[in-house]
């Protein structure tokens, strides 16, 4: 196994794309990240893109190949994989690139996520989404995703004294990251106020406690670190690149207010990094439901199990303390086009780490972290990174 | 929707009469049944040991949401009540809680399965039916929100025995 380093970055706006087609915008984030890295597209050997659920939103299954050919590559015959894995997709497709890097297969892959959720109507798309979750013990029983991450939050304030407004103050924080963000969906600040009196979706858990449906798309280059610098003034290193998975069904799990395939895939990131999770100074952490950003902060290891509430509510992870969460503004006001998450993830953990995030830009960042979630924890991905120069 | 029809009948044995299974090598009950043992430390010796269980249908709400924005062919239903309910046989369902306003379901409410009809894929699609759970009694305790229990004792700490 040899190191592995991000050599470019690229991302479509996220939101609303109406018109724009998912072939566009993956042609888009891609050349994006090519230019970026100052490769040339015949450098490119492989090309991994996470996406969800384009046989079900678009009708076209084979998607990878697609958007090759569009990006004018078709004749090269560079090796083109979909990786799928809810909404974890993205990442878990980051983990294939860099699998393909490090053992020394390939010297320069693109890591692609996309997907188009507004193509469809919102009750089409919940469907497909919701059934990143159980379709036969869960889903027809009438478990939807945010009743689901419901029950996490119920739970979780039964067993840990965890309020409604801490959980709240994730998307408060967000909202305030998105209108720094010109890729965002959503600018717009929001009070607490605001995210208490909205709407209910599942209670505890109201319409801004939930990620919108999001179109976008978002990219990386990899290559090999020892040449790194010949692509990129400011190489980062992958430190680690971990998935673990549990059961499918969120009622097969002995506790609900642990993701035990966050725990093990933080643990086993942190160790192979030698580092502790106070070293991390900037994390996108997955708050496709704000409170799965709050049992994410225990899981990993930043704060103790039960206590994630109060330590966001007094501003540790927003400013604080030693690690800043969700700069870009996360899933909550980013946006959730679902296979594209886990790369955007990364794109502003490495804008970041380069000292180029502008506005957001949390000062000395050295270290950073990613973390994505598909369904209830079915997946759980984890990603670290970091500044070599 | 439109679920294929063989894919919903096969399964009727298990949402209709609440049929798992337990593994004759550890005992563990699994609902719905499975053919691999996850609780065996040697996964293989489980293939072909597991013998049919009824599940009895009783249980206690773990956790609940009340489901404002509904799946799929639920729309007639909102707000409906979600729980996780937990067997005395060990397995976990998930099912709506009815015959009790949303308000006064808790955690720890003692519930019981009852067969009912869960949803239909419009005017001339196929009809699921399956379990659904009514309370059978009061929760057993509850706190109220807001109130942060003590935290765990520090490691090496004595002399606070758990009730």
């Amino acid at each position: 196994m040899r190191d592995v380093a991000v050599l470019g970055i690229g991302m479509t706006r996220f939101g609303e794309l109406w018109d724009r087609s998912f072939r566009e915008i993956g042609i888009e984030a891609g050349f994006q990240a090519l230019v970026d890295a100052r490769l040339s597209s015949k450098d490119l050997q492989a090309f991994y893109l996470g996406n969800m659920a384009s046989g079900s939103l678009l009708e076209q299954e084979h998607i990878a190949p697609l958007v090759i050919d569009y990006a004018g590559l078709g004749g090269h015959h560079v090796a083109a994989v979909r990786v799928e894995a809810g909404g974890a997709s993205g990442a878990v497709a980051l983990h294939q690139g860099y699998l393909a890097v490090a053992s020394g297969l390939y010297d320069f892959v693109v890591v692609g996520g996309a997907e188009k959720l507004t193509d469809v109507p919102d009750a089409v798309a919940n469907r497909i989404t919701g059934s990143t979750a159980d379709q036969e013990w869960e889903s027809v029983f009438g478990a939807t995703l945010p009743g689901l991450w419901a029950m996490v939050a119920r739970r979780h304030m039964h067993d840990f004294g965890t309020l409604r407004e801490e959980f709240a103050r994730v998307s408060v924080h967000a909202h305030a990251q998105g209108a720094k963000n010109p890729n965002a969906h959503y600018r717009n600040r929001l009070t607490l106020e605001q995210v208490l009196g909205a709407g209910p979706v599942a209670e505890p858990l109201g319409v801004f406690d939930c990620a919108p449906l999001s179109d976008g798309a978002a990219a990386v280059v990899l290559g090999p670190l020892e040449t790194a610098r010949k692509y990129t003034d400011t190489p980062i290193r992958v430190a680690a690149s971990q998935v673990a998975c549990d059961t499918m069904a969120l009622q097969h799990r002995r506790e609900i207010t642990t993701l035990q395939s966050t725990v093990i895939a933080g643990r086993s990131a942190f160790d192979r990094a030698r580092i502790a999770p106070a070293a991390i100074q900037v994390a996108e952490i997955d708050d496709a439901y704000s409170i799965g950003a709050l049992v994410a902060l225990e899981d990993l290891g930043f704060v103790e199990k039960g206590r994630s509430g109060p330590a966001f509510a007094t501003g540790q992870f927003t400013g604080s303390g030693p690690t800043f969460v969700n700069p870009s503004g996360g899933l909550k006001a980013q946006g959730r086009p679902f296979g594209a998450v886990g790369v955007a993830q990364v794109v502003e953990i490495v804008r970041q780490l380069r000292g180029e995030a502008g506005e957001r830009q949390i000062a000395g960042a050295r270290w950073g972290l990613a973390h994505n979630v598909g369904g209830t924890g079915a997946t759980s991905v984890v990603h670290l990174f970091e500044r070599t120069a | 929707m439109a679920t294929s029809i063989a894919r919903y009948w096969r399964e009727t044995p298990r949402r209709y009469n609440l049929g798992g299974n337990r593994c004759q090598n550890c005992r563990t009950v699994y609902f719905p049944p499975r053919s691999v043992c996850p609780s065996c430390s040697v996964h293989r010796q489980s293939l072909g040991k597991f013998e049919p269980f009824q599940l009895s249908g009783e249980g206690e709400v773990h956790s609940f949401t009340v489901v404002h924005d509904p799946a799929e062919g639920f729309d007639m239903q909102v707000p409906y009540v979600l729980a996780l309910v937990r067997t005395p046989e060990g397995p976990t369902l998930t099912g709506q809680v009815v015959d009790v306003a949303p308000e006064e379901v808790r955690i720890g409410l003692p519930v019981r399965a009852t067969f009912r009809k869960l949803r239909e894929e419009g005017p001339a699609g196929v009809i699921h039916y399956g379990y659904k759970f009514t309370p059978t009694g009061a929760p057993a305790s509850v706190r109220p929100a807001g109130v942060r229990p003590d935290p765990p004792p520090a490691p090496g700490a004595t002399g606070t025995a758990r009730a």
